[in-house]
């Protein structure tokens, strides 16, 4: 006779990256499909994490399916890597995971990242997670999510278009900043999550995976290595980049990258790198450590 | 001094055939058949357009009139029937296209103006933009050529271009009928539908709106299927007129002949009625 205790696992005061098997395998199968797919929204259950929708949850679910004990994992929020919330995040997927945590890109197999795509090209073997809040390109031009769905099951993103036309009517430009729409692999459009305009050509034909996540809208897509995105642009109105080559940071000296504004007491503003570590690295290399930086995706502010 | 000689005798030229009886039709029904239920909305209605004709269906509320529109315009199936458009890439019965295939023959060929401007415009984009969707629609990636061939359109239905800008929600009841027929030819459609366009209008604004439709038919020589159970819009307007009833045709005729000399007796009570 075997007794039941012979058959279950030993207990465990929790299972190994928080998630349970089943909701792993069940991201797994998720992210399979959006590989497979790419740029299609696929659907997931979205476990609870401890930590409110919204803040990353799609992101994390991801990194805590991913990670295993020989991951080097790397968050970032709005190109920080010092934020309550990417502190918080990295230290608990170092916890329930034994992985490392860094800041340095170059190290990283794992970035999980808000808002913002390192300076430093990624390579083969590294991940790329970002946070998404909203997953549907469409909710601004077709709030039914039903309907939304069958336009892009028949491709029909033809009132994208129209907001892009609208707004170069009114304004004369695009003023589309952020989660600016890209069409995947010549079939999906997505909303790259709401990285700037400087990041989208650095998802364009890249060597590693992306995978964005949505928590709250229990969505997965991926922009797998070697895809093409290209951003929604008129002929004859290309796809611009924020006009940032020409900023200097104040604190490194560096220029020809995306910058944060800090505004000053006296109405003037000032620029700083908004990728934080890349920032560090550039500051310690001019102080004459040996600080290796990779290969940018920008150089002199144009794309390479 | 000689007499010039007489000038030949003007020679006949050959009686050509009637236009409509050696151009091929450009659209083609047969054996419409639609149930909703236990309601019989057509019954074995056939249906044929030539190019440059006005074809006038007339009917009751109820009659299947619409729901034979919409089947033009493909958005619905019937249970049984064929169509055919004799427009290049359209062969075989259409009802057998799927989805993605109906609506991009509809969006490069057919142009519908409905009743309700709501479901035929984007109320919360500019007029322009709605005339411009059409064309994106159809590939147009060029700024430039969608934002001219929008203001052609819009000046071709004679719509004040002033107010190109203006969301069609800000708009009288016949602008916003004359954005949707902008729409609807700015692809220069081999077929123009129109449901009721002028219904709900008052009538100085039909009279210029059935100008303009009048007018577009002249001199672009569109194929129009126009709906209405207003018979003054289709006496003014149809070459050819089909009334129905109950789902389904009791006549067909030119429209002088249905106007003057109605052989049906729902016709005769509908041409006295109006008279």
């Amino acid at each position: 006779m075997t007794a039941l205790g012979e058959l279950t696992r030993p207990w465990q005061a929790m299972s190994y990256g928080f998630l349970d098997p089943s909701a792993k395998r069940e991201m797994r199968r998720a992210m399979l499909k959006a590989v497979a797919v790419p740029g299609c929204q696929i659907p997931y259950a979205s476990r609870e994490v401890p930590m409110a929708r919204g803040w990353g949850t799609g992101g994390l679910q991801v990194t805590l399916t991913l990670v295993n004990p020989g991951s080097v994992v790397k968050v970032i929020d709005q190109g920080a890597d010092d934020s309550v919330n990417a502190v918080s995040i990295r230290q608990f997927v170092q916890k329930v995971a034994g992985a490392r945590g860094t800041w340095d890109t170059q190290e990283a197999t794992i970035l999980q990242s808000r808002h913002r795509i390192p300076e430093e090209k990624l390579r083969e073997d590294q991940i790329l997670v970002l946070q998404v809040p909203n997953p549907e390109p469409l909710r601004p031009v077709q709030p039914n999510m039903s309907l939304a769905r069958q336009m892009h099951a028949d491709a029909d993103y033809g009132r994208l278009w129209l907001v892009l036309y609208e707004q170069v009517v009114r304004s004369g430009r695009i003023m589309q900043g952020a989660s600016y729409p890209a069409l995947v692999n010549g079939r999906h459009v997505m909303t790259p999550s709401p990285i700037p305009r400087w990041d989208l050509p650095k998802l364009d034909m890249a060597r590693h995976l992306t995978l964005l996540s949505a928590g709250r809208e229990k969505r997965i897509f991926a922009v797998p290595p070697f895809t093409r995105v290209q951003p929604l642009a008129f002929d004859d109105i290309p796809f611009r980049v924020e006009d940032h080559a020409s900023l200097v940071c104040h604190r490194s000296g560096v220029a020809g990258f995306f910058m944060n504004e800090i505004p000053q007491p006296d109405g003037s503003a000032r620029h700083e790198l908004s990728d934080s570590h890349f920032g560090i690295k550039a500051i310690r290399r001019s102080e004459g450590e040996a600080v290796e930086i990779g290969e940018t995706w920008y150089r002199n502010g144009a794309v390479t | 001094m000689s007499l010039p000689s007489p000038r030949p005798a003007p020679q006949q030229p050959p009686r050509d055939l009637p236009r409509l009886m050696t151009t091929p039709p450009i659209l083609a029904m047969t054996g419409i058949s639609r149930r909703f239920g236990d309601v019989v909305a057509l019954q074995d209605v056939s249906a044929t357009v030539y190019p440059g004709e006005v074809l006038g269906i007339v009917g009751e509320s109820g009659s299947g009139k619409s729901t034979l529109l919409r089947m033009m315009n493909l958005e619905d199936s019937p249970d049984s029937g064929d169509y055919r458009l004799a427009i290049p890439g359209a062969a075989g019965n259409l009802f057998d296209l799927d989805r993605y295939r109906r609506r991009m023959l509809c969006a490069r060929h057919v142009g519908i103006v409905y009743q309700n401007p709501h479901l035929g415009l984007l109320m919360g984009h500019s007029s322009s933009g709605n005339v411009a969707e059409r064309l994106l629609i159809a590939g147009e990636r060029r700024f430039a050529v969608l934002g001219g061939r929008a203001r052609e359109a819009l000046d071709a239905s004679e719509f004040p271009l002033e107010r190109i800008d203006a969301r069609p929600i800000e708009l009288s009841g016949g602008m916003q009928q004359r954005v949707q027929l902008a729409k609807a030819i700015a692809l220069e459609p081999a077929l123009l539908l129109l449901d009721e366009p002028t219904t709900g209008l008052d009538v100085s604004v039909q009279a210029l709106v059935l100008d303009t439709l009048k007018r577009l038919q002249r001199d672009r020589a569109i194929t129009m299927v126009l709906v209405s159970h207003d018979l003054g819009v289709i006496r003014t307007m149809a070459d050819r007129v089909m009334v129905m009833r109950r789902g389904r045709v009791v006549e067909e005729g030119l429209a002088d002949q249905i106007f003057q000399d109605p052989q049906h007796p729902y016709t005769q009570a509908l041409v006295h009625a109006k008279l």
